[in-house]
């Protein structure tokens, strides 16, 4: 077979001859070729407009290459930092927030559009109205949801934008909101261009403005073939830096397998999400780096505290220390996440160092069941959420190690699991006993983990998901919002942890690490524990 | 002559209708309303309703429906995809190509490698060599394409890196798709590194067409051995030899001409085979042709694209089949008398 496989294969290199003498001599590759990047990303995006979407995929492919901010946050520390806004004032009562805007700041010029002047306040204006006005003649495009700004409650927290002059724009708010920066420092908040707009209008074509974006960010849109591709180019006028890749291309390719396998034949130069389990065997590769960032989440298992008997804290607490949270880390998550004691992850300013650890004690966890009036157990279902994700990589096999656990405290567990789709609408009509699933912050800020995880305006939209609705804990992080003093509101949440590690409406397990797979060759990848990716500054060295 | 192409032409269009008329009737066979099959679209509010039942004279019968159906085929309206919302038939014309592409070179090597092969192992049938070239086309003919595939892959690919795994072209050389053809494409692009570009395809063409290659080359070396056996044995290869010719002048004046007739018929019937194994191979190395966007759509229960693509993909075969029959009976007299 191989013998006729070799003539076969020699006969057809002599048919190609023309084709394959050229890689004797082949010729220099352009720049576009050179220093282009491929990003194997796992999925489609849904749209090029990041205020209509919440997936990690479609951030991930959006946000950083096309879009600027008028804030950025600073990966490390998580300091606001200017972008699109140079400066910024608060007024002393915190209702008005004025932002003085960068100058020169040129918007992409693609097939489509040409700007004629640079970016100003009027396309703030545009941008933030398009969020909030009903009437705006972008509101309804690609359905008139916002997701992020929703969960957030813009529409009731901005009362205004108004441009005062080319590049002043004041915000006025009905009520101080301490994390209002923050969020106009996430993915979601970019930056749209006025100008395009009112062309689609002229145009007739308003449902464009989605699908063939305009921004301000470091690379350009070129093409998009679903499930195929995206195709970007650099954008030759932006204001910082100009990115380093000449095209950037996101090859989409859902299976995982089929990306490692194309990391390994260098068609991908970087690529998304590697599976946990597989790091070991493509650390060992010399032409593969393995990337660790830390990220921004948390996952849990929440309890449906308006269940009995759940609505019970000794019932809370003993399940929580009956759960050994070390064997967890190391068969779920192989070591790459660290161990929650909060929901805050350790890295956030406001975490509190002081919290009593809640440890592995089934003996002290049979106790509190006998004292809350369950000496002899009794059964319970844990809904284990049926996809992978970053905060917990395999909710199935998580759901089975606690309920061996469990048995040793009497507790009887079984394991429930719906389609993903069908899991949330259930969860969302709170049919669950208890359920393992976790949260990615989209901000450094604290309050991004309490609110929308678990207020009671949480526990009314359906993310609540221990369905738990303390007046003593809203009005903790309901008082952090109304001080912009960090001190102040570091001890507000600091209390609402201390709080929660009292009530236990969930059990925070593990914050885990997120994972880059990329060939050796490329350097200044840089993973933002807020949210995407960014690409503009990878480099790849000649091979 | 004419009179025997107008006759094939009438068979192929007798053809056509019985395949539109199996395409037509999937669309009640299939589950759903037949609306939905028809038009691709989901809901239709009920206001738009009544057009619809009339677009698609849903209140007429059958053979009224058939023929609106034939109607839209015609002129172009093929429906919309389930999963996509986008018109069927600009979806599947850019798909066509890459299959063909594909298909097309796999035949042209089965032909020039099977065909020399196959002569040669005739040559002295009870040979060494004979004996090996065909232990290997039983072999090629009985390894499943898909495993045969992967092993490529594995050791070409991801064990030495010599050749990409997917895809008709690396992802950053952006080529205009005009005809759809890759090679054409790039050698029509006004593009400052077409070479580079040339070399990049031929290098993702390789593997594929060398997976799809193999079934039809196996054919080939067999089919093109016994016909000559056979030929060999007839009288007049004899006479030929009497009067003085030498073997090579024999082979190639009387025996491969006559030996070679049954040989072009057989691509027409290989053809539909080579689809097949087409679309595991396009599945495989994600080669974005029709075959790939069919098996997709099955598993989507896209009905309207499973419908359309059943219609172009049994289309494409029986006009090969035909042209195949044509030309071999443009080289051969004695079935053009039949």
């Amino acid at each position: 077979m191989l013998n006729k496989k070799a003539s076969e294969g020699g006969r057809r290199a002599a048919l190609l001859a023309a084709g394959l003498m050229l890689s004797a001599c082949q010729p220099p590759l352009p720049d576009t070729l050179r220093s282009g990047l491929v990003y194997c990303s796992e999925g489609s995006p849904e749209s090029f407009n990041p205020q209509l979407v919440t997936s990690g995929t479609t951030i991930d492919a959006i946000s950083q290459q096309l879009y600027d901010r008028l804030l950025d946050i600073a990966p490390g520390s998580g300091e606001l930092l200017p972008g699109l806004a140079l400066s910024w004032q608060v007024s002393s009562d915190g209702l008005e927030y004025r932002f003085t805007l960068r100058p020169d700041v040129q918007f992409h010029r693609t097939e489509y559009f040409s700007p004629s002047r640079p970016f100003n306040a009027e396309d703030v204006v545009f941008t933030f109205n398009r969020i909030m006005q009903d009437e705006h003649p972008f509101h309804r495009q690609g359905g008139g949801n916002y997701p992020f700004f929703q969960s957030v409650d813009w529409a009731a927290l901005v009362n205004s934008v108004t441009a005062l002059d080319e590049y002043q724009v004041r915000f006025t708010l009905n009520r101080p909101d301490s994390s209002f920066l923050s969020n106009l420092a996430t993915d979601f908040a970019a930056i749209l261009s006025a100008e395009y707009g009112a062309q689609l209008l002229v145009a007739g074509t308003p449902q464009l403005i989605d699908s063939k974006p305009v921004g301000t960010g470091p690379f350009r849109f070129k093409e998009y073939q679903k499930d195929v591709l995206i195709r970007y180019y650099r954008h030759r006028q932006y204001w910082r830096e100009l990115a380093k890749p000449e095209q950037l291309v996101f090859d989409i390719v859902p299976n995982n397998a089929r990306r490692m396998a194309k990391l390994f034949t260098h068609e991908c130069d970087v690529v998304a999400f590697p599976r946990v389990a597989e790091l070991g065997l493509i650390s060992k590769r010399p032409d593969v780096d393995v990337q660790e960032s830390t990220s921004m989440n948390v996952g849990f298992w929440a309890f449906n505290t308006t269940k009995p008997p759940f609505d019970n804290v000794k019932v809370r607490q003993a399940l929580a220390l009956a759960i050994n949270r070390d064997a967890i880390l190391q068969a779920v998550y192989f070591g790459h996440a660290t161990r929650a004691n909060s929901v805050l992850p350790p890295t956030s300013w406001a975490y509190n160092d002081d919290l009593a650890i809640t440890g592995f004690d089934p003996k002290r966890a049979r106790e509190l069941l006998k004292e809350a009036g369950f000496a002899n157990g009794f059964s319970m279902d844990i809904w284990a959420m049926p996809v992978q994700r970053l905060y917990n990589p395999n909710a199935l096999k998580m759901a089975e190690l606690m309920q061996a656990d469990l048995a040793q405290i009497g507790v009887r567990a079984s394991i429930v699991s719906y389609e993903w789709n069908s899991f949330r609408r259930k969860l969302g009509a709170n049919e669950h006993d208890s359920v393992l699933i976790g949260w990615s912050a989209d901000n450094a800020d604290p309050d991004n983990f309490f609110r929308p995880l678990l207020s009671c305006s949480a526990a009314q939209t359906g993310t609540n998901r221990a369905n738990w609705c303390d007046e003593t804990f809203d009005r903790l992080i309901g008082q952090a919002l109304l001080t912009a003093d960090q001190k102040q509101r570091r001890s507000f949440y600091m209390a609402a942890q201390q709080y929660l590690s009292e009530q236990m409406p969930l059990v925070p397990i593990a914050h885990s690490q997120r994972f880059q797979a990329l060939n050796s060759r490329i350097s200044g990848v840089e993973i933002n524990p807020y949210g995407g990716i960014a690409l503009a500054g990878a480099t790849k060295e000649a091979p | 002559m004419i009179l025997y192409l107008l006759r094939r032409l009438f068979l192929l269009g007798f053809v056509f209708i019985a395949l539109s008329i199996l395409a037509f009737s999937l669309a009640y066979l299939f589950p759903g309303e037949a609306w939905q099959n028809f038009s691709g679209l989901r809901d239709v509010p009920a206001a738009e309703m009544q057009e619809v039942i009339a677009r698609y004279r849903l209140e007429h019968g059958y053979l009224s429906q058939y023929l609106a159906y034939l109607g839209r085929i015609f002129s172009g309206d093929w429906g919309l995809s389930f999963a996509s919302q986008q018109p069927l038939l600009k979806e599947m014309l850019p798909l066509l190509p890459a299959t063909i592409e594909l298909a097309a070179y796999a035949l042209f090597i089965s032909f020039v490698i099977g065909i020399p092969l196959g002569i040669a192992a005739a040559i002295k049938p009870d040979g060494l060599l004979s004996k090996a070239i065909s232990a290997l086309a039983v072999a090629g003919y009985s390894i499943p394409v898909f495993w045969w595939a992967l092993l490529l892959i594995m050791v070409l690919s991801l064990g030495l890196g010599w050749l990409p795994t997917a895809g008709r072209i690396g992802v950053l050389y952006e080529i205009n798709q005009v005809t759809g053809f890759m090679l054409l494409d790039i050698l029509l692009a006004d593009s400052p590194h077409q070479q580079a570009a040339l070399y990049n395809a031929l290098r993702h063409l390789l593997l594929p067409t060398l997976v799809l290659a193999t079934f039809p080359t196996t054919v080939m070396i067999r089919f093109t051995r016994d016909s000559m056996l056979e030929v060999w044995e007839q009288s007049y290869i004899k006479t030929a030899r009497a009067k003085g010719l030498n073997r090579a002048q024999v082979l190639y004046r009387h025996g491969l001409r006559n030996a070679l007739l049954p040989v072009i018929r057989q691509i027409g019937l290989q053809f539909s085979t080579l689809i097949t194994l087409a679309m595991i191979t396009e599945v495989i190395f994600s080669w974005p042709g029709i075959g790939r966007w069919l098996i997709d759509s099955i598993y989507q229960r896209n009905y309207p694209a499973i419908q359309a693509g059943l219609l172009v993909v049994s289309t494409l075969v029986i006009t090969v089949n035909m042209l195949t029959e044509i030309l071999h009976t443009l080289f051969n007299p004695l079935a053009r008398k039949r």
